[in-house]
């Protein structure tokens, strides 16, 4: 298959683009909700216009009123989710969340997928239990309790997640903290008794929050998958999550980029144009080679794991790692390229920076996946 | 089944077949590259068998068209060409720059009795040739040449000289930059090419860091070089040498494929990975390198049905170059103490320190790493006055 995107891909960016132009904007969107203090962190309106395009359940399937679509196609979305700094719950409800859901029942995903494909509820995914991504380690324990099971313990980095209508959490069933197997993944209501939220706004004003789960009852029908075995489900969201976070990150480092060549084009000093000196021409080229081999990487990994390949796993953390570094650069580069005004909150760059560092950190940073490829080679 | 899995089929059978054991290792030094030429000597017999049964089938030049000694492969069969060679390991059949940047300037401008009789031997692995651009005065600025072809009504006199000939004391004819109109500095050059063997062709091999000499001065005094032996038009000589850079930049950039797109760190790991920082710094190579690979497949992909930006090899170039002075660097370090060996016979005549040195003309040679970033702040970003 050739690295590009297909004819179909190719319409479906260009009518996501310009959708996102017009309606995901900085100003309509992230600048507006951050500056009326919005605690859900993301504006329904957009959310519902999401699923009247179908964009909320693309990844669902078609019997279940989903589009079937893969992760090349989520990661156009993502992109432009990316370069337009949208505050979206697109990530964990649609890409994460229905990965976790495809692997329930059919009752399970009746239950919750008709709200995520009609724009009504949104999901979070509770994994981390610390400040730095570590799904090896999973301490949060079920233990049954009757007919269904007893949660206990506490997740971290819960993006959008006391906004969510339910939350997907990765617990220990069976096992100590750091077995493999033993993990089950539940869908959690908002409601369930005994859940209490630390609703945090972090640095790029998306909202996320240290969940505390105190003895929640939760009845079978919130298992997702199997009893014991849900670990290899557990990475199959975790991939999607690291994928498509990594197609965001491009679309940031783009869209700063993109700001910063303009920004060289029109900021005269010493009677010149800015762009004109070779000092900063040069950096800017090479900030462009890192962004297009960022881009092929993710195109890359998206494809394979479309494709189900073994490949998929190794070429994921590549494309997180490299997406991670190229759209850091691309923040700094702008930041120091703009100067002072790069500084002001009135200039957009500085957002970009902002949202970067959220972006990496999700579903691990560069050096988790500088060293899972050290792993996955061997060495 | 598709027709490119019936392809893919007849390819990976095929391969099975012909393709000799010994072909299927990598190649590991100079001495396993199959350049071919009238004085090659073949390394072994599988050498020569493998780059016959590819010619003989137009594999040597996949995607040429066949009446030029190629097998007319499509973009999609060109890659399925290239993926089947990579899962089995098989050595390129033939290396050459005929193949990789005289050929697809030819195809391109040259005339159809040009493309048949020099894209034949080329195809065929039976002439080998250099290439005559920089000049002691002319390396980053190219169009500054000074080696004149004076016309003499059916043939030009060319007198100067040229630096940086890769192997041109190995090759058997080069397609050569000459001034004919000292007037116009872009619109005064022509692309001539001619035999090495002509009478006031001489070679000097320049040795370099690496105690290799892999380059030469080539001196042309009073050589005759025949009208017909030009490509494209006369003064037009710049538009055919810029076409031929990017070729030669894509080259340079490997993202043909081949050892440098490689992770290395599990390679190093054999022989034991006891530092944990150059561990670290070899995880984040492979991150760069796998990244860089799936680039390289992308360009070639998009190159083919012509979606990459003309500019494009220049980044690729950039890149591809700085990652593999990295890579060696890091090689260097891993191998410690033996690595600095020169001549021992365990490093294979001190390959790797060869090597490493060998790498640094990477971003100088086909045009540095400041002049690709030139070309793309002014091409692809249009930022001003570049």
């Amino acid at each position: 298959m050739p690295l590009y995107h297909t004819e179909d891909q190719a319409m479906l960016a260009e009518t996501v683009t310009g959708f996102m132009a017009d309606e995901g904007g900085i100003k309509k969107q992230l600048r507006h909700y951050r500056d009326i203090n919005c605690q859900d962190g993301f504006g329904h309106a957009l959310w519902k216009q999401f699923a009247e395009m179908g964009l909320t359940g693309m990844l669902a399937a078609e019997a279940d009123g989903g589009l079937a679509m893969g992760h090349v196609e989520a990661g156009i979305v993502l992109r432009e989710i990316g370069r337009n700094l949208t505050p979206s719950p697109f990530l964990t409800t649609s890409v994460m969340g229905v990965t976790a859901l495809s692997g329930g029942s059919d009752e399970l995903r009746g239950r919750w997928l008709p709200g995520v494909l009609s724009g009504g509820s949104v999901l979070a995914v509770a994994v981390d239990e610390g400040p730095k991504h570590r799904p090896e380690r999973i301490a949060c324990k079920a233990e049954k309790a009757g007919n269904g099971f007893r949660l206990q313990g506490r997740k971290a980095f819960v993006v959008q997640g006391a906004s969510a209508d339910a939350i997907i959490v990765a617990a220990r069933t069976s096992g100590s903290d750091t077995d493999n197997d033993g993990i089950t993944l539940f869908a959690v209501p908002k409601d369930a008794a005994g859940v209490t939220h630390e609703n945090l706004r972090l640095v790029d004003s998306a909202m996320a929050s240290n969940v505390t789960f105190d003895n929640v009852e939760l009845d079978g029908d919130c298992v997702i998958g199997e009893v014991d075995g849900g670990r290899e489900l557990l990475n199959k969201v975790i991939r999607a999550g690291r994928i498509g976070a990594a197609a965001e990150l491009t679309g940031v480092g783009q869209g700063a980029f993109d700001i910063t060549t303009a920004y060289l084009k029109t900021r005269k000093q010493f009677g010149q144009l800015i762009g004109e000196f070779q000092a900063l021409q040069h950096r800017a080229a090479h900030l462009y080679s890192e962004l297009e081999i960022a881009e092929a990487a993710v195109i890359k990994a998206q494809q394979l794991l479309d494709g189900n390949s073994e490949k998929a796993d190794l070429m994921v953390s590549v494309a997180k790692a490299k997406a991670a570094k190229a759209c850091n650069l691309s923040v700094r580069e702008g930041v120091q390229m703009h100067g002072g005004v790069g500084m002001t909150d009135e200039y957009d760059i500085g957002l970009y920076m902002k949202r970067d560092r959220s972006l990496a950190e999700f579903m691990g940073d560069q050096y988790y996946h500088a060293e899972r490829v050290a792993q996955l080679s061997g060495y | 089944m598709s027709d490119l899995d019936a392809f893919r089929a007849e390819i990976r059978a095929w391969l099975e077949e012909n393709c000799p054991a010994e072909m299927r290792e990598p190649v590991r030094d100079e001495g396993d590259v199959c350049w071919g030429g009238r004085n090659f000597q073949f390394k072994n017999e599988a050498q020569k068998t493998w780059m016959e049964r590819c010619a003989a089938k137009g594999y040597t030049v996949p995607d040429w068209p066949k009446p030029y000694g190629g097998a007319g492969m499509s973009p999609a069969e060109a890659k399925i060409w290239r993926e089947e060679l990579a899962r089995i390991g098989a050595r390129p059949p033939l290396s050459s720059f005929g193949i990789w940047m005289l050929g697809p300037a030819l195809l391109k401008f040259g005339t159809e009795e040009q493309k048949v009789h020099y894209l034949n031997q080329i195809a065929r692995g039976e002439i080998r040739w250099c290439q005559g651009y920089s000049e002691p005065g002319s390396g980053s600025d190219l169009v500054s040449l000074q080696t004149f072809g004076e016309d003499k009504g059916d043939h030009w006199v060319v007198n100067g000289q040229k630096i940086w000939t890769s192997y041109a004391d190995k090759a058997d004819w080069i397609f050569c930059l000459v001034r004919t109109d000292k007037t116009n500095k872009y619109q005064g050059i022509s692309f001539l090419l001619f035999d090495m063997t002509t009478p006031g062709v001489t070679t000097k091999p320049i040795k370099l860091i690496s105690g290799n000499s892999p380059f030469c001065e080539t001196f042309f005094d009073n050589v005759v070089v025949p009208k017909n032996q030009i490509v494209g038009e006369l003064n037009r000589g710049w538009d055919v040498a810029k076409y031929l850079l990017g070729h030669e930049r894509e080259m340079i950039s490997g993202a043909g494929g081949g050892d440098r797109l490689n992770a290395i760190g599990a390679v190093v790991a054999r022989n034991g990975l006891e530092d944990p920082i150059l561990r670290a710094d070899l995880a984040m190579f492979d991150v760069d390198a796998l990244a860089y690979a799936c680039m390289g497949e992308k360009f070639l992909d998009e190159a083919k049905v012509g979606r990459a930006h003309p500019a494009q090899p220049n980044m690729m170039k950039y890149a591809g170059t700085e990652l593999n002075k990295r890579r060696h660097e890091l090689l260097m370090s891993a191998g410690g103490a033996t690595a600095l060996e020169w001549e021992s016979e365990r490093t294979n005549g001190g390959s790797p320190s060869r090597s490493w040195l060998r790498t640094k003309a990477n971003s100088i040679e086909g045009g540095t790493s400041e002049v690709m970033l030139n070309v793309v702040a002014k091409r692809i970003l249009e930022l001003p006055g570049a």
